[in-house]
């Protein structure tokens, strides 16, 4: 028996994630991670500035996902206020949200087989992600930290260069998953490495609120999209992926099936994007949120992403609370890793999608 | 499963009051009640459980419940099949009182849960849910982390996000850095 | 060649040691470059045309850097590690045939004298591990000797395999008698042992494995145990463990190529050579850049069910077949 110290600087724990292990050879007694190490306190930061003040850090907290972030922390201040963007902004919303979502599934793709050992795909899936943040970039300005939707719509509309682009995209992207299917997923190696490797069932799921691929991956068809349906998410026609097994493969058919449907979902949203203005008309120049608490939840790349604030009727929030997906997923590590061989535990946390800023916040 | 939502409040209202002890469901420190700064989100009554609208708040089951309950309130949401979402504290320090928030999901039906408990600031102490949902462990560590609400039972309540030896409450209203 | 002896070894080993020490930079190349085409990406290309000079600026670098000796670590085993992974590597190239003249030193046990000094590089890969005294380290040394001792055992029912066929363990001599049409190559020797290509694939499989080469690189396994044995090395003391995985490449794809595709002889029955055998060589090294950027890692586990359960029965199966042949026909 010895004590094992994954980190805080370790190729596998992406970024700066402490994992301390009890270990008994290969096999781990105990695996207990010390997250931390970034903590930047976004919750305090809230409480210092204004209401818009606060919208670019949401896209901070989980840097790969950073559409659905600001998705949320925009949904929640538009809820207090009841403002209701314009439809176009909607549609805009979905697309890009989506977007972020492949792009979000395409890192964690190659940064999964990198800890499997597997270098290649993750150079190939970076290409894809190349361009989607083109994309974004041309009409966010930004490439990682998208700051694009403001209280109310959207900060400016998109051109017909983003809309082709996209077109584009969805029909470059289909077949270059069914080429992960067949050089990755179908790997024999990639197979005995991720079949029946760190199961998590349901109740584990339920106990710890582990949301997003995780859930699904243990057969819970839970997905923020439909349970609290928000944006124009109802009226668009998408699977829920569901993989019943709870094993690291799971997880895995979970994220590369999602993809599939992102992209569904953003032809049906670009065939039916409607024209109109993208910002709603009557957003006040100076937010007052009125007094009481709300929440807001998204389906974010990883989970399930909540933010909860509490007015107290002025222009600065008297409290932000951002729920991430990576910290409740990443609870459930200790319990699931018990007894598990160091490269199992590595292949599960890869699975798990962790991004360690979200944990930490 | 899809038990419909009144019939959900109601049924949660009868386990509160049968699980609470009388001495503690009684209307608790009705000081708080309207001294409320930001007034508005819940009445600050032992037990009470108001329906609030979805589109409107962000939840469904607005449960305020004594400090006693929220063990009892854990255990019935997990009979129903909730799991845990977040826990998170407010620090009333107008009233000088601290606000635990427990919010709940459910995975297969689209119900939302937030049970809230109201305790003194100078001394805030509340039992641990982390024996009915494991995953509440983190979540009271983070809580108290930033707000210093110990709770109690709690099998490791050490700093998690912050440094080891932190002993600083960052979310508190008076934190001085 | 009718130089005296001392003069003749000297001008062999030297050119041995250049011959090691070229492959070592230059296999660093072309996996970057391999890797790089691979990854749809063009690989080193700033240091020199197509990054040529790109191994010996890395080269210049490691040097330019301190050799860091943990406190902790057993400082004289530490030192001795990295020559003692390169040297048996050394002695390998010495015995190995790359023409029919062009040997550095004949001797007519020249398989057994590989496998030899071959094994000693997984003693000095467990060496580095041990003083090392890293909790990673030791992993990567617990694994090695586990993962070496599976696959020396199919490798050598291999080479017993085709020491029956051959009758003789000079290095020399086995190629000799391959002499021909590529169907000569012991490879293509069906009517010995019907199953000749797939004892070919256990012996390159275990290549894989014993010079520790994705997807067999569990003693190194970065994702995992950081950088395994080597974890403490620094500068030139990790450049002589990199150079001696790719000497140690060398000398198992050189071992292939005489044992399976014939060595110097040519396919096509003319003009055999050392070129031939450079090409058989650099094509069976290619494969293995190729195998370790195409494929994910291996299990552990995984990696010693398949050799005790797959390669040891299929090359025992392979060996009684060859002996049963040979005695019937």
């Amino acid at each position: 028996m010895f004590t094992l110290n994954l980190g805080p600087q370790h190729p596998a724990t992406h970024g700066v994630l402490r994992v301390k292990m009890t270990m008994d050879g290969e096999y781990i007694r105990r695996a207990e991670p010390v997250p931390g190490y970034i903590h930047r306190m976004h919750e305090k930061m809230g409480e210092n500035r204004t209401w818009a003040q606060y919208l670019p850090n949401t896209s901070r907290v989980d840097y790969l996902s950073a559409m659905h972030y600001t998705h949320a922390y925009v949904g929640v201040v538009e809820r207090a206020l009841g403002l209701k963007p314009p439809p176009r902004a909607e549609y805009i919303r979905v697309i890009t949200s989506e977007l972020n979502r492949i792009s979000s599934h395409l890192v964690w793709l190659g940064a999964f087989l990198l800890d499997l050992g597997g270098f290649t795909p993750l150079l190939y899936a970076f290409d894809d992600r190349e361009k989607i943040l083109d994309l974004l970039e041309g009409i966010t300005g930004a490439r990682l930290t998208y700051c694009y939707y403001r209280f109310g719509g959207l900060c400016n509309d998109v051109d017909d260069t983003f809309v082709r682009g996209a077109q584009e995209f969805v029909a470059y992207m289909r077949p270059r998953l069914s080429m992960y299917q067949t050089l990755v997923t179908d790997n024999i190696i990639l197979q005995k490495r991720l079949v029946g490797i760190g199961l998590i069932t349901s109740e584990q799921c339920r106990k710890y609120g582990a949301t997003g691929p995780v859930i699904r991956g243990s057969g819970v068809a839970y997905d923020v999209r439909r349970v609290e349906p928000y944006s124009v998410y109802p009226e668009l026609d998408f699977d829920i992926p569901v993989f019943p097994e709870g094993d690291s493969m799971a997880r895995y058919r979970v994220r590369m099936e999602e993809m599939a449907q992102s992209l569904r979902i953003i032809e049906q949203a670009l065939a039916r994007l409607p024209d109109g203005p993208v910002m709603a008309a009557n957003v006040p120049r100076v937010l007052k949120l009125p007094a009481g608490d709300y929440c807001y939840a998204v389906e974010a790349a990883r989970g399930r992403f909540m933010v909860r604030i509490v007015s107290d009727g002025g222009e600065v929030p008297y409290r932000v609370k951002l729920r991430t997906p990576s910290f409740s997923n990443l609870s459930l590590f200790e319990e699931t890793s018990r007894g598990l061989l160091l490269p199992d535990a590595i292949a599960l946390l890869g699975s798990l999608d962790l991004v360690i800023p979200d944990v930490d916040r | 499963m899809t038990l419909p939502l009144p019939d959900l409040a109601a049924e949660f209202a009868a386990c509160l009051h049968t699980a609470v002890p009388p001495a503690a469901s009684p209307p608790e420190n009705p000081s708080a009640n309207g001294a409320r700064t930001g007034a508005g989100a819940a009445p600050a009554n032992s037990g009470a459980i108001r329906e609030v609208e979805f589109s409107a708040k962000g939840f469904h089951l607005d449960v305020t419940v004594g400090i006693d309950g929220v063990v009892s309130a854990a255990e019935f949401l997990d009979r129903k099949g909730f799991a845990l979402d977040a826990i998170t504290g407010v620090d009333w320090i107008g009233e000088q009182e601290m606000e635990v928030v427990y919010d709940f999901f459910h995975p297969a039906a689209p119900w939302r849960v937030v049970a809230r408990t109201r305790i003194p600031r100078a001394t805030p102490v509340v039992s641990s849910i982390a024996k009915v949902f494991p995953g509440a462990n983190w979540h009271e560590r983070e809580a108290h982390d930033f707000f210093g609400i110990v709770f109690s039972g709690h099998p490791q309540l050490e700093p998690l996000l912050l440094p080891e030896d932190a002993t600083y409450h960052p979310l508190k209203k008076d934190f001085q850095p | 060649m009718n130089l005296p002896e001392p003069y003749r070894l000297l001008i062999f080993l030297a050119g041995t040691l250049a011959f090691v020490g070229f492959h070592a930079a230059y296999l660093v190349w072309v996996e970057r470059k391999g890797a790089g085409r691979f990854q749809r990406r063009p690989g080193p290309t700033e240091a020199g045309y197509a990054g040529l000079l790109q191994p010996i600026a890395d080269a210049l670098k490691l040097l330019s850097k301190q050799v860091i000796v943990p406190p902790t670590s057993d400082a004289v085993l530490f030192r001795a590690a990295p020559m003692m992974v390169m040297a048996p590597a050394l002695m390998c190239l010495a015995v190995i045939p790359f023409g029919e003249t062009l040997v550095a030193r004949k001797v007519n046990f020249g398989l057994v004298m590989v496998f030899a000094f071959g094994s000693i590089n997984v003693m000095a890969i467990m060496l580095s591990g041990w003083a090392s005294r890293n909790k990673y380290a030791i992993i990567s040394a617990a694994r090695i000797v586990s993962q070496n001792v599976a696959y020396e055992i199919p490798m050598l029912l291999v080479a017993i395999t085709l020491l029956m066929m051959m009758g003789t363990m000079d290095l020399q001599e086995i190629v000799r008698k391959q002499a021909g049409w590529f169907w000569n190559w012991n490879l293509f020797q069906l009517a010995a042992n019907p199953l000749m290509p797939v004892t070919f694939l256990i012996f390159y499989i275990c290549m894989l494995a014993e010079t520790n080469r994705a997807p067999f690189d569990m003693a190194e396994a970065e994702s995992e145990l950081v950088a395994g044995a080597f974890t403490e090395y620094a500068g030139m003391g990790f450049g002589v463990f990199f150079m001696a995985e790719y000497a140690n490449v060398v000398v198992g794809c050189s071992l292939a190529t005489i044992l399976f595709l014939g060595g110097w002889q040519s396919p096509i029955g003319w003009l055999p050579g050392p070129w031939w055998f450079l090409a058989k060589m650099y094509f069976l090294i290619f494969c293995v850049v190729w195998v370790r950027w195409t494929f994910p890692r291996t299990q552990f586990y995984g990696l010693l069910n398949l050799s005790w359960k797959i390669l040891i029965p299929v090359s025992l199966f392979t060996l009684v077949l060859t002996s049963v042949m040979l005695k019937l026909f």
